[in-house]
């Protein structure tokens, strides 16, 4: 167990423990909410993934060793360098979250959105099967199209330990929005049964996310959402949030804690590590300096 | 409470949908598409009804309001029917694809106070209405040149068989990415009364442009630049900038941040001094409801909702202001369409160096 992990008794008793720190992948794919000039430098620095492998390297020496990522391709790379040398990373861990939106969203725009869908299952056959059929069969089948799509997200993980799968925010935010919220029971039941993994979903809607999955009966689900002291981006309002860790049954890991950089790293932790029930906060870092220093602000902040 | 149908539920009808769909004084009464499929899936999963026909949908069900989210081409019909039975009208960009039905929906409109709205979520981009603000208050003084820029990975190879590949319909890099960039130099600058040089070529897109190029000219004597190119993979995502520059200095904007610089603080707005001034979004963008792909998808809808609610016909991105941007882009067709202008003078390829000399010596002489 990595000198970060904390195992609180009940998180046991949900199943899998999360470590506190968690490694996020936003810097590795040049995306900077604050500037694009810093996106591109970071772009052009990540470009290989040698230094991507270095700076992973540096937080999983730090006691890091969970990264959570999106399933762009190129993280397709990491898990086959983590694969091959699996003395160097006897506890590394992913947490891959899905679908990567702008390949989709790209699609649609190329293909129209049934040939997006078409286009990224990887059997053509049930799809075609659905759309000859006309309605009965199509809404019959789209659990089968949702799962197929989960696990064409979840090839480039094979052989790697995934005990948590995240759908991602602009997936999950469209669902809450439009009321599908049945999709993340099939998302949970799925991530369970086929990976024997935990599902967690990410959202900018909080506490509204919250009532849909207790609707659905989604229990204790592990949420990560923005959670910093400006409510940089925390929709329904930073006492909503606050709310929703105080009295709400879910398992919270912050992100954005540093609002992009418009917090100082030390006010950013010691007010995050102050809120009741964060089980672990994601954060991201191009070098072995920051994240050692991350990580001994949350040692330092985080007393519980 | 507002009613709400929705009409076109591609990419940006469903992000529509899921955005008034969570707005509290929003209730989502019917959704319409040609798809069957889509429709059956939202039927079977969500509360809405679900229509396969536009007309049988404003028919039967009581609607305060409509979103047109369908191919460009069909805007004009889908506008005017809803217009016709006094509903409030949301359109995605462009309004239509000829200025004269655009300005013709925009005098209904009026004439029947209906509120318009047209999908340019840049003008409610934090940093872009910033640089509004700065130009308003005159901090640039004389504006003397614009350019406008857009860039992103869509179209990277040949293929694609949708509406979006097709100039007829609407698709192609000038429709979909540049009218973004020159809706907001119409906001900024107005409308120019011509424009030149322009070049709309295809690279991988057989039927449509995958860049758009041009000149703008205005009769303030402000010059504008046009470079928008959606095959550049160099991109994430879409990626729009905006430089002016003016007598008193420059301002840079992205969706990211604003950069002033300003050569004398005389009547600067507050927080702006001589020199360099940077602005982030994280600090310009106020917190909204709800957050699906930024806050400016969801700044839009409810400053639709609330002009809806109070019947309001004028205010930001209505008919008639999307109206100036269809004109701006149907100029710059046209001059496209006129070829490139290669006359060369002297018949050797060579400029005309003494004309031009004696022109600038006599401009010279009479300042």
């Amino acid at each position: 167990m990595s000198p970060l992990a904390d195992s609180p008794v009940e998180a046991a008793e949900q199943g899998f423990a999360m470590d506190r720190l968690l490694f996020g992948d936003n810097q590795f794919f040049g995306i900077n909410h604050m500037s694009e000039e810093k996106a591109r430098t970071q772009a052009l620095r990540f470009q290989g993934i040698e230094a991507v492998i270095e700076v992973l390297d540096a937080a999983y020496d730090e006691g890091i060793r969970t990264f959570m990522c999106t399933t762009h391709e190129r993280i397709g790379l990491v898990g086959d360098h983590i694969r091959a040398n699996p003395d160097r990373y006897p506890d590394f861990l992913f947490f891959p979250g899905m679908p990567y939106a702008h390949k989709y969203a790209n699609a649609v725009t190329e293909q129209g959105m049934l040939g997006a869908v078409k286009g990224f299952l990887p059997d053509e056959g049930l799809f075609d099967a659905a759309m000859r059929g006309g309605k009965s069969l199509a809404t019959r089948d789209i659990e089968g199209m949702v799962t197929l799509l989960i696990d064409a997200e979840m090839k480039m993980f094979q052989g790697l330990r995934t005990p948590v799968v995240f759908l991602q925010n602009v997936v999950v935010d469209l669902l809450l929005g439009l009321g599908f919220k049945e999709a993340f029971a099939i998302f949970d039941r799925h991530v369970r049964e086929r990976y024997r993994a935990e599902p967690g979903f990410i959202t900018m809607n909080l506490p509204l996310l919250l009532g849909a999955l207790e609707e659905v009966g989604v229990e204790n689900p592990i949420v990560c959402s923005n959670i910093n002291k400006i409510g940089f981006r925390m929709c329904g309002g930073i006492e909503a949030y606050e709310e929703a860790l105080r009295e709400r049954r879910f398992r919270a890991i912050a992100m954005s804690v540093f609002a992009s950089g418009a917090l100082s790293p030390d006010e950013a932790i010691e007010w995050v590590c102050a809120q009741p029930n964060i089980e672990s906060i994601v954060f991201g870092a191009s070098s072995r300096r920051n994240i050692a220093g991350t990580r001994a602000l949350v040692e330092r902040h985080w007393r519980r | 409470m507002i009613r709400v149908g929705i009409v076109g539920l591609g990419k940006m009808g469903l992000s529509h949908h899921a955005i008034f769909n969570a707005h509290p004084e929003v209730k989502v009464a019917g959704v319409c598409d040609s798809s069957r499929y889509v429709l059956s899936v939202l039927g079977k999963y969500t509360d809405v009804d679900t229509y396969s026909d536009y007309q049988e949908m404003l028919e039967q069900v009581p609607l305060d309001a409509v979103v047109i989210a369908t191919p460009s081409s069909a805007h004009t019909s889908m506008v005017a029917a809803a217009l016709e039975r006094g509903l409030h009208v949301f359109c995605e960009k462009p309004l239509t694809l000829d200025p004269d039905e655009s300005e013709g929906l925009a005098t209904t409109a009026r004439e029947r106070a209906l509120a318009t709205q047209v999908g340019y979520h840049n003008r409610f981009v934090a940093t872009f209405r910033e640089v509004k603000k700065l130009l308003d208050s005159g901090v640039l003084g004389e504006l003397h040149q614009v350019t406008g820029e857009a860039y992103g990975p869509v179209i990277l190879k040949p293929q694609g068989r949708t509406w979006r590949s097709q100039r007829t319909e609407g698709g192609g890099c000038l429709y979909d990415y540049a009218a973004h960039v020159i809706n907001l130099i119409n906001w900024y600058c107005g409308a120019p009364d011509g424009v030149g040089g322009t070049a709309l070529p295809s690279f991988f897109s057989r039927d449509t442009d995958d860049a758009a190029l041009s000149t703008l000219y205005f009769s303030s004597g402000l010059t504008g630049q046009l470079t928008v190119n959606w095959s550049d993979e160099s991109y994430r995502k879409m990626t729009t900038r905006i430089t002016l520059r003016g007598s008193n200095g420059r301002i840079y904007a992205d969706r990211q941040e604003i950069q002033v610089y300003l050569r004398d603080d005389a009547g600067a707005p507050d927080g702006y001094g001589k020199g360099w001034n940077v602005r982030y979004t994280t600090e310009l963008t106020p917190p909204v409801w709800f957050y699906l792909r930024g806050e400016e998808y969801s700044e839009q809808v409810d400053a639709f909702v609330k002009r809806a609610a109070k019947g309001e016909a004028e205010g930001t991105n209505d008919f008639a202001g999307a109206a100036m941007t269809d004109r701006t882009i149907a100029m710059m067709v046209a001059d496209a369409a006129r070829g490139p202008s290669t006359e060369r003078l002297n018949g050797s390829g060579a400029p005309a160096p003494a004309k031009r000399r004696r022109r600038l010596l006599a401009r010279r002489s009479s300042a």
